[in-house]
């Protein structure tokens, strides 16, 4: 056991080193000039300089890549281009909003993928299965922007059930999360039906099918545990999904997350932030992959560390 | 029964290849098809308060915000989704498959070292990606194809690394091998035709993928820039007017949902009509 986690933590902190190495090359390849960038239009050529010496961008590459790492390590990512803050400052003050979201994300796309995929199979090759399916196909297919103003349109412009957008209480958190939970809802509804075909096809339903056990107690206390928790114990992959989700969920529904700071620094081509923000969400895509590796095994004693 | 009858039989592969054969359609015959200029600003176009017009008899689908015909220019877009779509995710597949297929076949350090970049690569969020390379690179539509399909070939070349090293373990290589044939004989002759079905149905259902990324960048604003209509930009310029004009936003965002969904169950499809394993299943 804790061979298997040193080996799974050590392998997240390599593959944290190549994503810094990633985002340190992919500020070389901004063709604007940082120094001139941070020193305005209107510096001297001596001004430029001396914040290039200050930076240390005269400096080797792999000196540069060992400044960079000892920044990232003590939490710098760099200042904003726009709003003169550090870029690290403006992501800790987003990040409770954009975990908020995602906490109320996952919570509907279980909801709704686990539901309908558990009814799926159950109702095999029925109406109801085909229709989840047909509806598993769409939530994977529609644009989130578009999910999200439909979603505004219906049930705040017309109904006037929830709030245009913003921030604060639950009700403003209903719709942006259903919006960021119904593209993980389509795909978790075909991974459960499928997942509970396979367990509804095993031997032990059989024997307690033959012990007399009723069908809605093979479902609920037989079946269900087996096909849905080592589905739940995934749900730290989703993290990428979500990241990608919330700039557009959060740009939509003005809610301020990390995704809305994402969304203004494309607007003014604010590349530190940018960049901080990817590497963030790196961050929290490798912890996601770590969690989800350890979590299978506990849900399925069967998966044995290795 | 041949894999085309199998693909037939269901109707929803038949549904998604009329949706594709449809939008294909509109894309090429766009300058025919579309009742007006896509860029023209017509002055009857704008009521009297200077909003957009909701659909009547000469704008079929009403007007944008600067009083253009928006059938026109949702036409006109399907030519920018899928040439993006298609080029983007043909260099993606192409990418995808040649490290693939390298890394499954050569193993070794190689191999380990291209697997560990597609490691890394998986790390970040694919639209998040693809934003850092699209704010630094000022998109144009090929920019844009491009940036797609640095971000998009990680996936086709994992499946393809792993059926390649399955192949490669099998005894016809090894007979292969000791017949004397070259690798590029191997790969060539005995390795990529068995992939060619694997590579058809990620390249279909990988331009669903590629579809919905081009709409969302450009919906972002940094994707395909106006006025060359994209179905993600015609939302990101009317959003604004989404409570009085919903037209403008529902039409081309069903036009997106449309199009990803005809790609995704065609590739659905073709995945099972190809998959010998359900020959002959109902």
């Amino acid at each position: 056991m804790a061979g298997f986690l040193a080996r799974r933590v050590g392998g997240a902190l390599l593959i944290l080193l190549g994503v810094t190495a990633i985002t340190f090359a992919l500020l070389f390849l901004v063709p604007a000039d940082p120094a001139r960038q941070i020193a305005g239009r209107s510096a001297s050529a001596a001004t430029v300089e001396s914040i290039r010496q200050q930076l240390g961008l005269n400096l080797p590459l792999w000196e540069q890549y060992g400044r960079y790492l000892l920044r990232l390590a003590g939490g710098d990512m760099g200042r904003s281009y726009i709003q003169r803050t550090e870029v690290a400052s403006l992501i800790w003050s987003r990040l409770p909003a954009t975990l908020l979201l995602m906490l109320g994300a996952i919570v509907c796309e279980l909801l709704i993928g686990l539901t309908a995929g558990v009814v799926a199979a159950v109702r095999r090759g029925r109406a109801v299965d085909n229709a989840v399916m047909v509806a598993s196909f769409i939530g994977v297919s529609a644009p989130q922007f578009v999910v999200g103003i439909l979603l505004l349109y219906v049930f705040a412009v017309q109904l006037g059930w929830f709030p245009i957008g913003g921030y604060g209480t639950f009700s403003h958190l209903v719709l942006p999360a259903l919006t960021l939970g119904i593209l993980g809802g389509g795909w978790y509804s075909r991974m459960a039906r499928s997942s509970m075909v396979d367990v509804l096809r095993q031997d032990y339903i059989r024997t307690a099918r033959a012990k007399g056990a009723g069908p809605g107690r093979i479902v609920m206390v037989h079946a269900l545990r087996n096909a849905v928790l080592p589905l739940i114990a995934m749900i730290g992959l989703d993290i990428g999904l979500f990241m990608s989700g919330a700039v557009v969920v959060e740009s939509v529904f003005g809610w301020p997350g990390i995704g809305q700071l994402t969304w203004q620094a494309i607007q003014q081509v604010d590349i530190p932030v940018i960049m901080g923000v990817t590497l963030t969400a790196a961050v929290f895509i490798v912890l996601g992959n770590l969690l989800a590796d350890l979590m299978a095994p506990f849900v399925d004693p069967r998966i044995r560390l290795r | 029964m041949t894999a085309i009858g199998l693909l037939l039989r269901r109707k929803s592969s038949v549904f998604g290849l009329v949706v594709v054969a449809t939008m294909v359609a509109a894309a090429l015959f766009a300058p025919w098809l579309a009742p007006l200029p896509p860029n023209e600003q017509f002055f009857e176009g704008l009521s009297l308060e200077g909003a957009p017009l909701p659909p009547n008899g000469q704008f079929w689908l009403g007007t944008d915000q600067l009083g253009r015909d928006l059938l026109s220019r949702l036409i006109y877009g399907a030519r920018t989704s899928l040439l993006v779509g298609v080029v983007a995710n043909g260099v993606a597949v192409l990418l995808g498959t040649l490290l693939g297929v390298i890394a499954g076949y050569a193993r070794g350090r190689l191999g380990a070292a291209i697997m560990r970049f597609t490691d890394l690569m998986m790390a970040f969020p694919a639209l998040l990606l693809a934003i850092a390379l699209a704010a630094i690179f000022q998109p144009s539509l090929w920019i844009v194809a491009m940036v797609i399909a640095m971000v998009n070939w990680v996936q086709i070349a994992r499946v393809i690394y792993t059926e390649t090293t399955a192949l490669a373990e099998r005894d016809y290589i090894e007979a292969c091998r000791a017949l004397g044939a070259h690798w590029p004989r191997i790969l060539l002759r005995h390795i990529l035709p068995h992939l060619v079905p694997t590579v058809l149905v990620y390249a279909t259902l990988g331009i669903a993928t590629t579809v919905l990324l081009e709409a969302t960048l450009s919906f972002l604003g940094i994707g395909v820039r106006p006025p060359e209509p994209s179905w993600g930009n015609i939302i990101y310029e009317n959003q604004t007017y989404f409570a009085t004009a919903p037209w403008l936003v529902f039409c081309p965002g069903a036009a997106i949902l449309l199009l990803a969904l005809g790609f995704n169950l065609l590739g659905d499809g073709m995945r099972d009509a190809l998959d010998p394993t359900q020959r002959g299943r109902g």
